[in-house]
C-alpha cells in the first residue's frame, strides 16, 4: 500500500508501522514515531495497523538550540 | 541559583548544539564552558540522528529538548511528546512560534500548550517574552520556570528590555528563570545573572564565534562572575560623584 513516510511516498507490504519501520531499515534506530499528525508511543507500533495515505513522521535526535 | 523541577545546575550556562563547524567542535566547546544543560531537537530521520545521539549523552550534561519551529500549540504538543520518549526526560523547552521574523512566541499557542503539556507530567520550560501577565497565566497554567527572551533568537543584540526583565525577576521572586536567545556577548550572560536571573541558553553566540570553544568559555565565565557578583549584592548606583579615598587626613598643600 502507499504511505507517506516522512513527506515521500512509500509503497510498503507492511501492515502496521513496526513493520514499516523494519521494512524502512530503522527497527533497531532511536526514533519517535507520529501517525497522521499524532503521536504513536513506541509500545503501540506492533498493534498499529496502516492504511492506504497514512501520513508517518519519523523522527531522531537532532541538533537544537 | 533556584532549582530547576528539583535540579540544581552545577553552570549557569545551557548551550545549544545546533550550527557548529563539525561534532568535534560541539564536544571542544561544550567541554570549554562546563555548560550543565544541552538543548536538542528533533527532526526527520535522514540517518544522522544515530551518532548524533551518542555524541549528546557523552556530553554527560542534562538534555532539554525543544520544539523549535512549531506554530501552533497542536504541533508543540505533538512534538513533546515525541521528545519525551526519544530523550527519555520529562523536561521540554516549549516553544510555539508566532511570528517569521522576530521568532517571537505566540502567546495563545504557548499557554494553550503548557497547560496541556503540564496537565500531562511535564516540566515545561516556556520560551516566552518579558510580559509580566503572560508569565503570571503560565505558570498558573503549571509552568514553574519561565524564559524570556533577551532578544530575537540568533539576534546577538543581548538584553533588549533591561527594565522589563528586570520588572519581571521582581515580580516572581521564587521562580527559577532563565534568559533564553538573543544573547551575542559574555558580557549580556553576566548581566542577565547580575539581574538575578538564574541561567542563560543561548548557541548562535557560540557556535557562529570564529572559535567556538574560546567563546564557550568565556560564556562560562561570564555566566559565573554574573552569578558570583548578584550573589555578592551589588552597589546601588547614584548620579553623583563620592569620592572613594578619605577626604579627612588630606594634607593642607
Amino acid at each position: 500500500m502507499k504511505i507517506d513516510v516522512n513527506g515521500t511516498a512509500h509503497d510498503v507490504t507492511a501492515t502496521t508501522v513496526a513493520e514499516a519501520l523494519a521494512e524502512l531499515g530503522w527497527a533497531e534506530a532511536r526514533v519517535a514515531t507520529a501517525l497522521n499528525g499524532d503521536f504513536l508511543p513506541k509500545g503501540a507500533r506492533a498493534t498499529t495497523p496502516l492504511a492506504e495515505g497514512d501520513r508517518l513522521e519519523i523522527l531522531a535526535p537532532m541538533q537544537g538550540g | 541559583m533556584r532549582s530547576f523541577y528539583g535540579v540544581t545546575l552545577s553552570s549557569p550556562l545551557m548551550l545549544g548544539t545546533a550550527q557548529y563547524p563539525s561534532p568535534a567542535v560541539l564536544q571542544e566547546a561544550f567541554r570549554a564552558s562546563g555548560a550543565s544543560v544541552a538543548t536538542v531537537s528533533l527532526r526527520r530521520e535522514g540517518g544522522q540522528g544515530q551518532a548524533f545521539w551518542d555524541i549528546i549523552r557523552a556530553l554527560g550534561v542534562h538534555i532539554l529538548p525543544n520544539t523549535a519551529g512549531c506554530h501552533s500549540a497542536r504541533e508543540a504538543i505533538t512534538t513533546a511528546q515525541m521528545a519525551r520518549e526519544l530523550f527519555e526526560t520529562n523536561w521540554i523547552k516549549l516553544e510555539v512560534i508566532g511570528h517569521a521574523d522576530t521568532l517571537q512566541p505566540d502567546p495563545f499557542g504557548l499557554l494553550e500548550a503548557t497547560e496541556a503539556l503540564a496537565a500531562d507530567g511535564f516540566e515545561v520550560f516556556p520560551y516566552t517574552t518579558e510580559d509580566q501577565v503572560l508569565a503570571a497565566r503560565l505558570l498558573e497554567a503549571g509552568a514553574q520556570v519561565l524564559m524570556p527572551w533577551g532578544a530575537p533568537i540568533g539576534s546577538g543584540l543581548g538584553l533588549n528590555n533591561r527594565y522589563g526583565l528586570r520588572t519581571l525577576r521582581a515580580a516572581f521572586p521564587d521562580v527559577p528563570m532563565v534568559i533564553d536567545a538573543g544573547l551575542g556577548l559574555p558580557s549580556h550572560a553576566a548581566e542577565a545573572l547580575e539581574l538575578g536571573f538564574d541561567a542563560v541558553l543561548l548557541n548562535t553566540a557560540v557556535a557562529q564565534a570564529g572559535d567556538p570553544a574560546a567563546m564557550a568559555r568565556a560564556f562560562g565565565l561570564a555566566a559565573q562572575a554574573g552569578a558570583l557578583a548578584r550573589a555578592a549584592d551589588p552597589m546601588a548606583p547614584r548620579d553623583m560623584a563620592q569620592p572613594s579615598t578619605p577626604v579627612i587626613g588630606k594634607a593642607w598643600l
